[in-house]
Formats: structure tokens, C-alpha cells, sequence
């Protein structure tokens, strides 16, 4: 009997072992992207660069966070990039103007309250979105598809397309550490590094240790078995759009406050790297899986294949080839994992 | 009226069951060949295996006395068989034209679809069923009661010389019944045989000129329609001596927990939910009986909350429901194991661990903060109380087999602790044996005090585990019976209610 069951066990212990190998794909693939330019591209590996890189990565970062719990509840937000680029504007109108009600003087703000009033602003178009995806039945790609357009067309309305030039702030205002939230360092790392910490350990805790993170996956899942157990779907949804519009808003600051300017452009097609980070960190499209864990390993393994390419000196084409190739293969394997832990879940039950 | 076609000792066997047991059937042209049984007693197998859907294990199927074989469903397609199914087979989104000539579009050079000349066919098969219905609508924006027709049209074009009708009446009202059943007089006077499956018993003693009748997967009963009378079918369908299992424990019932008055629901043209009132004591089980299309799921959704603009009062221990939504229906200790386990009842991609407490997470949370590890305990405890057969809570629900997913669900619903548990045909498509422990835990969760109302289209499983029976029949309460008194032929009567009191008039 001895010499029948151990190879049986055995085959069992190396599907697990490869499955295991799966489930780290994505961080497999970051570690490999970091070992091949600390060869090939001088000073990738400096502290420097990393910093800059983590600077660039987190960006998109907040994006994908954002998007992710969008994508697991079932829907998909492009509307990030367009708000991105309107919070920025918002933000640079406030600085450099305040607000206006034509009394022949203007209400003018600190960092802290210019802040918080672009969250608003971009909560306020998460809200949108959610109101037209649970209210009105707008399918989400193309509610989204609208509000990235009003989103753009209102960022180019703000100041006729031209930029918001040296938001350096007032100090008379308290609005001149604005600055800081992009260019400011605590205890050697980026305020926005920061931010994208406190960002992601809290959504991961929403995912992971709160009912209505449950919830946004079991809405994804099974709409309606989610329903009937009395799951508030709408709400659910509701949640989702702004956070995701919150998160866009954060990007918009960072952003504005890192160039010192405004432009309404800001933003464009960052929607579609944001998408590209979850699904490299094996979110699923059709809603109901995902980590976001693994959406941040995946917006760095983008981040890092980008700005490692370019200090290679491999041309701009040649990186957006590699880009799309990276994200199909991570696809292509997440399908192999899914069929493989199905087998191993069914036979572990079928054992029962 | 000579068998056209023949089944001679033909017997199917899936993985685990027999649906047929050699079974020798003979299909009248020129006649209307009714078909009963309970529901798995094999009346699908068999229209099937005529179909070329599924094949004979064993047994042979003879056509004018020269045996057959259908490789599927074009082989039978071609030697003049179309079946109308149970469940629809349309698609939602072409038009009724493009339905109908779906796979045998009338084309020009084989390219080109000739839309004009399938619209007049259709218009003539639409005119011959006495409809109105327009060749461009998207079938999608029909009536089930237009779709079953356009069914019906579908076979009709094909020339069928033998027709299979499995439940073409399910949702049709009873002007619509009057003329198909106009239709198959026309098509059996062409010669054409046809095999007609129903519930409603009375539609078969109007038209049928031959009747079958199947139980287990044997035929119990075949002859001419001639002096059969509802008593014999039911006599047949079930069997002389019914297994009586009694109940396992008699408790006294407490006070009523549950009463609904007036229940409505409405739908186009007409009320899925007719003023439906009853009444439930702590510790009682109350059937529900009715055929596909009473409107039970209905009754119990809008219990549920399912549907916010049902009308008519819903009261859990005398105080009345307030909230409309299903989550304030749970909380007031209303609980739904959902009759569709896959689409309403489990998040398949979710872990079982996930599935049992979702409802219920609000009892392991502070505030926003879920305890994991009281969680895994309350799922444990629930596992163990419902012998659930896992290897782990953490693997998805989709790898369990039918009747451990369906304590799943019921454990989900226990654990919001119920005053009032609604169950919608809760043994559908689980074995036997799991069949057995949800039936003894309902049992057990009654003598433990709640009030249990069950959905089932299983007489034997109503008259085994109901202390009170209800019976609906086109929304309505059409019977209501103390499991003592009741009889299955009494209950089949009132189920087809309603029906047959329509249906009958012209005929008269």
C-alpha cells in the first residue's frame, strides 16, 4: 500500500508547492524585474533612484487602490485620470484665487482646507458615478466613460486649457506649505510615500477585517445572492465609486504639488495603468477577487519596468510593447492558477 | 392512430441513478399522447431520448416497426421530431423571425439571409396560432406567455410529423391555452402524433387520447383516455400504498409567530401574488403546494423584501414588518433559503467560511472591526451542528457537492437567528441521503420553535414533513388542509385550480 500512496502524496505536494509559486507570481516578477536592471541599468539599485521610482510608482498606486475595490465589487471606474487632472485644477484655483462670490472680495484658504475641499471634489464625483450606476442603471464603463469626459472638459473650463503656474502658495494665506505634500520628507521618506502607506493599510483593512469589505466582494461575486442575504448593494456600490474618487483626488494634490502647477491635461489615460496594476496583481475582471496586497506589487512591477527600461535607454514604443505583453502573460497565468486551485479545492472536498 | 413511433425496453442510466427502467412506449399518430408523473419520474428522460438529446443505454426506439438511432437532436430534427421545451430556448435579444429560422435561415446564395420571405412565413405560422404578434420584435420584449408561442411557431416550422409538448401551458392564460389546444386538434387531424406533458391534470383528461403514466422511471399505466378519471392518474402517479414516514416527533405548537394578510404582487398583465394570506405557529411546518408558475417563489420573495412595491401586511410575533429591505427583514428574524442555490443563494467565488456568515456579520463585528477568529468559530459550530461534510472552510464553496452547499445556505440563514424560516423546494437537486438530513433538520429546528414554511412540488415530501398544507393556483390560496385530512387527490385538485375553470367554458 506504502509504495502506491507516496508517489500519490508526492504528485499532491508539488501541485501545491506550484501552486504556491502562482499565488507569488506577481512579487516573483517584481523581484526578477529589480535583479535584471540592478545588472543591467547603472545606479537603478541607488537609493536615489528608488526613492524617485516609489515617487512615481505611488501615483499610480493610489489609482489602483482606489480601482480595485471598483473592479472586485463588479464595475470599473475610468473616470480616475479625468479627476486626477480636475482636482488639480480645483486645487491650483484655490491657491492662486480662492473663492469668489463677486462681493468685491474672496474667501481664501490654508493647505489643510484646500485639501480637504479637493477630497470633496473628488467624492463628490465618486458619488456621481455611484448615483448613475445604482439609481439610474448606467452600465459602469460607460457612466464612467461620461464623467470622464465632463471631468476633462470641466478641469479645460477652469482656466480655457492654459496651465496654473507657481502654486507656491501665500503665507499670508497659510497656503504655502501646499509644497510639502509633494517635495516634503519625514524621516527620510516622501510625504506622498507616506500617504499611499496610510492608504493602503487602511484599505487593506477595509478588505480584509471589515464587513462592508466582505460585502464589496460578495456584491462582486453574486449580485444577487448577495442581495437576498441582505447585503445593501447599492450602498455597497455607492462606496466604491468614492473611494475610488477619493484616491483619484489625493493624486490630483500630490501631482499639482509636485510640479508647482496645474495643467488640465494632468491625468490622461492614467486610468488605464490604474486598471493594468489590479489585474497584474490578480484582480478579476468579473468581479469578486482581488488583494490589495497584490495591487500594489503589480502598480510597482509596471512602475519599475518603466523607469528601469528608460534608464536602459530602451525607447518609448519598445516600453509600451513590453508593458502590454507583461500584463497579457499575467493574465494567461492567473487563468492556469484559478483552474489548478479549483482542482485542489475539489479534491480536497471530493477526500471529505 | 397506429404507433408511428416506438420505445421497446429502453432504459437510461446517469451516474448514480436510473431514470428509465426498461420502459416500452408507443406514440399514437394522428393522437394526442399525454404524459404524467411526479417531477423525476422520467417523463423528461424519455421525450428527450425521442428527441436525440440523450441516448438509450439500453432498449431501442423503432420508427414505423424499422429501429432508429438519433445521434442528437438534427438526426431526430430530420426524421420529422420537434420538442418544445420546459424551460425556453429563445434568445432574448432576435427578433421572433430570426428565432424561428435560427440554424435554418431561409437564405439567397446561402449568403444572404431573405428577411422578407422569413417574415411572411412567420407571419403565417404567428396568424395560424391566432396571435398578434409583430415578425420584428426582439422576443426579449414578449410576454413568457408570446414567448412559449413563438415556441411553439419555432417546431411548427420545422414540419414536424411528431410533436413533443413538455408544459406548454405553464405560462399561458387560459385564452392562450384554448388555442393551442385549437392548434394541436388542427396538427392531429393532419396526422401529426403528439406527445403532451403536463401538471394540470384536467388539461389531460380534455384533450389527451392516450395516456401514460410514469413513476421511478417505470411506466405504471398506459391505455386509451377512454373511463380514466383523475383518481386513476393520481392512483398511478403515486402509487397505491404510499411510503408514509411518519413525523419523527410530536411537539405542541406555540403561538402564531408569522401571519400575512393580503399579499400582492403584480405583474404584467395580471397578479403573481394574489391576496395571499396564512397564518404560522412557532414550531409548525407549512407546506406550500402548487404547480411551476403558482406563484409560491413569489409569495415567499415578497416575504423576503425582495420586491419593494408588493402590497399587503407582513407580522413576525404579532408586530407588524416595517422595513422594506431584505437586510430589515433579516433583522426582524425573517430568513430565505432561496429555491435557485447557484444564482440566489452562494457567492461561488467566495469561500464557505464567507458564504455561512454573510448575512450575519454584524454578530462577530465591534463597529467596524470584524473578529476573524469568532467568526471561524460561529462557522465551525454551525458546520458541526448541520454535519456538513468539509475538508476546510477556507476552500470555495463551488467545490462542494449539491447537498452539503445546501446546508451551506440554510446555515447562513440559521445564523441570523429566525423567527421565521422560508424555505423555497429546499431538497431540489441533492441526493437522496443529503435529502434526508435537510428534512430531519427541519424537523429538529421546528421542535426547537420555528416557524417553518416550505415551498415543494414534491407531494410525497408535503404529505411527510407538513403540518398544515396550503395550496396555490394562479396566486391564489386555492386549499388549505390539516396534514390528517388531507389527500393527495384533494390536493391535486386544488392545484389546478383556476385552470381548468377557464378552460373548460368553450368546451362546454
Amino acid at each position: 500500500m506504502s509504495d502506491i500512496a507516496t508517489p500519490a502524496r508526492s504528485v499532491a505536494q508539488s501541485t501545491r508547492a506550484l501552486l504556491i509559486l502562482l499565488k507569488a507570481r506577481t512579487f516573483i516578477a517584481l523581484i526578477l524585474v529589480f535583479a535584471f536592471f540592478a545588472f543591467a541599468a547603472p545606479n537603478f539599485m541607488s537609493a536615489a533612484n528608488l526613492v524617485i521610482m516609489s515617487k512615481h510608482v505611488a501615483l499610480n498606486a493610489f489609482l489602483a487602490i482606489g480601482m480595485t475595490f471598483v473592479i472586485i465589487s463588479g464595475g470599473i471606474d475610468l473616470s480616475v485620470g479625468s479627476i486626477v487632472g480636475l482636482c488639480g485644477m480645483v486645487a491650483g484655483w484655490l491657491i492662486l484665487h480662492g473663492i469668489d462670490l463677486g462681493l468685491g472680495w474672496s474667501i481664501q484658504f490654508n493647505t489643510v482646507e484646500i485639501c480637504l475641499i479637493v477630497m470633496a471634489v473628488g467624492v463628490a464625483i465618486g458619488a456621481v458615478n455611484g448615483f448613475l450606476v445604482t439609481r439610474l442603471n448606467v452600465a459602469p464603463f460607460i457612466a464612467t466613460l461620461g464623467t470622464l469626459y465632463v471631468c476633462r472638459g470641466a478641469a479645460m473650463l477652469f482656466s480655457d486649457g492654459r496651465t496654473f503656474p507657481n502654486l507656491g502658495g501665500n503665507p499670508d494665506y497659510g497656503s504655502d506649505s501646499f509644497r510639502l505634500i509633494g517635495a516634503g520628507d519625514v524621516l527620510g521618506l516622501p510625504v506622498s510615500i507616506w500617504m499611499l502607506i496610510a492608504v493602503a493599510l487602511i484599505a487593506a483593512y477595509i478588505a480584509r477585517r471589515t464587513p462592508l469589505g466582505r460585502y464589496i466582494y460578495a456584491v462582486g461575486g453574486n449580485e444577487r445572492a448577495a442581495a437576498l442575504s441582505g447585503v445593501r448593494v447599492g450602498w455597497i456600490k455607492m462606496f466604491v465609486y468614492m473611494f475610488s474618487g477619493l484616491c483619484a483626488a489625493l493624486v490630483g494634490l500630490i501631482i499639482s504639488s509636485q510640479l508647482v502647477a496645474a495643467h488640465p491635461a494632468t491625468g490622461q489615460s492614467f486610468e488605464l495603468n490604474a486598471i493594468a496594476a489590479a489585474v497584474l496583481g490578480g484582480t478579476s475582471m468579473s468581479g469578486g477577487r482581488g488583494r490589495i496586497g497584490g495591487t500594489i506589487v503589480g502598480a510597482f512591477v509596471i512602475g519599475v519596468l518603466s523607469d528601469g527600461l528608460v534608464m536602459m535607454g530602451v525607447s518609448s514604443f519598445w516600453q509600451t510593447v513590453i508593458k502590454g505583453l507583461v500584463i497579457i502573460a499575467a493574465v494567461v497565468v492567473d487563468q492556469a492558477q484559478q483552474k489548478l486551485q479549483a482542482r485542489v479545492a475539489l479534491q480536497a472536498e471530493a477526500g471529505a | 392512430m397506429s404507433p408511428g413511433l416506438q420505445i421497446r425496453g429502453g432504459s437510461k442510466v446517469y451516474p448514480g441513478t436510473q431514470a428509465l427502467k426498461s420502459v416500452d412506449f408507443d406514440l399514437h399518430m394522428g393522437a394526442v399522447n399525454v404524459l404524467v408523473g411526479e417531477n423525476g419520474a422520467g417523463k423528461s428522460t424519455m421525450m428527450k431520448v425521442i428527441a436525440g438529446v440523450e441516448q438509450l443505454t439500453s432498449g431501442e426506439i423503432l420508427m414505423d416497426g424499422r429501429p432508429v438511432h438519433f445521434s442528437g437532436p438534427d438526426d431526430a430534427r430530420r426524421h420529422g421530431i420537434g420538442i418544445v421545451f420546459q424551460e425556453l430556448n429563445l434568445f432574448p435579444n432576435l427578433s421572433v423571425a430570426e428565432n424561428i429560422f435560427l440554424g435554418r435561415e431561409r437564405t439567397r446564395a446561402g449568403i444572404d439571409i431573405d428577411t422578407a420571405a422569413q417574415r411572411r412565413e412567420t407571419r403565417a405560422l404567428i396568424a395560424r396560432l391566432e396571435q398578434d404578434i409583430d415578425p420584428d420584435t426582439p422576443v426579449g420584449d414578449l410576454r413568457v406567455g408570446q414567448q412559449q408561442i413563438v415556441e411553439i411557431a419555432r417546431s411548427l416550422a420545422q414540419d414536424a410529423r411528431i410533436l413533443i409538448l413538455d408544459e406548454p401551458t405553464s405560462a399561458l392564460s387560459a385564452a392562450e391555452v384554448e388555442i393551442l389546444f385549437r392548434v394541436i386538434d388542427d396538427l392531429r387531424r393532419q396526422g401529426v402524433g403528439i406527445v403532451y406533458i403536463s401538471h394540470r391534470l384536467e388539461e389531460l383528461l380534455r384533450i389527451g387520447d392516450h395516456i401514460t403514466v410514469l413513476r421511478d422511471g417505470r411506466i405504471t399505466g398506459a391505455r386509451p383516455m377512454e373511463g380514466v378519471d383523475l383518481p386513476w392518474i393520481v392512483r398511478s402517479m403515486i402509487g397505491e400504498a404510499s411510503k408514509d414516514y411518519a413525523k419523527s416527533d410530536d411537539h405542541p405548537f406555540g403561538p402564531e409567530v408569522f401571519r400575512a394578510e393580503d399579499v400582492c404582487l403584480p405583474r404584467p398583465g395580471g397578479m403573481a401574488v394574489d391576496h395571499v394570506s396564512l397564518t404560522l405557529r412557532a414550531g409548525e411546518i407549512l407546506g406550500l403546494y402548487g404547480l411551476m408558475g403558482a406563484g409560491r417563489s413569489e409569495f415567499l420573495e415578497c416575504v423576503i423584501g425582495r420586491h419593494p412595491h408588493a402590497g399587503g401586511r407582513l407580522f413576525v410575533d404579532g408586530r407588524p414588518l416595517r422595513h422594506r429591505s431584505v437586510a430589515g427583514r433579516i433583522a426582524q428574524g425573517i430568513a430565505l433559503i432561496p429555491e435557485d442555490r447557484k444564482n440566489d443563494g452562494l457567492v461561488q467565488i467566495l469561500s464557505i467560511r464567507e458564504n455561512m456568515s454573510l448575512s450575519s456579520l454584524g454578530a462577530v463585528s465591534t463597529g467596524l472591526h470584524m473578529d476573524l477568529a469568532a467568526e471561524r468559530r460561529v462557522v465551525r459550530d454551525f458546520v458541526r451542528r448541520l454535519t456538513v461534510k468539509i475538508a476546510s472552510m477556507e476552500n470555495p464553496v463551488s467545490s462542494l457537492s449539491g447537498g452539503n452547499q445546501q446546508k451551506v445556505v440554510i446555515g447562513k440563514a440559521l445564523m441570523t437567528r429566525p423567527r421565521v424560516l422560508l424555505m423555497d423546494e429546499p431538497s431540489r437537486g441533492i441526493d437522496i441521503g443529503a435529502k434526508a438530513e435537510v428534512f430531519r433538520t427541519m424537523r429538529d429546528l421546528a421542535a426547537q420553535g420555528l416557524g417553518i414554511l416550505f415551498v415543494t412540488s414534491d407531494l410525497e415530501e408535503l404529505m411527510a414533513l407538513s403540518d398544515r398544507i396550503v395550496v396555490m393556483s394562479n396566486g391564489r390560496v386555492t386549499g388549505r388542509f390539516e396534514r390528517r385530512d388531507a389527500t393527495e387527490t384533494d390536493i391535486v385538485a386544488a392545484s389546478a385550480k383556476g385552470h381548468a375553470v377557464h378552460a373548460r367554458e368553450p368546451a362546454a
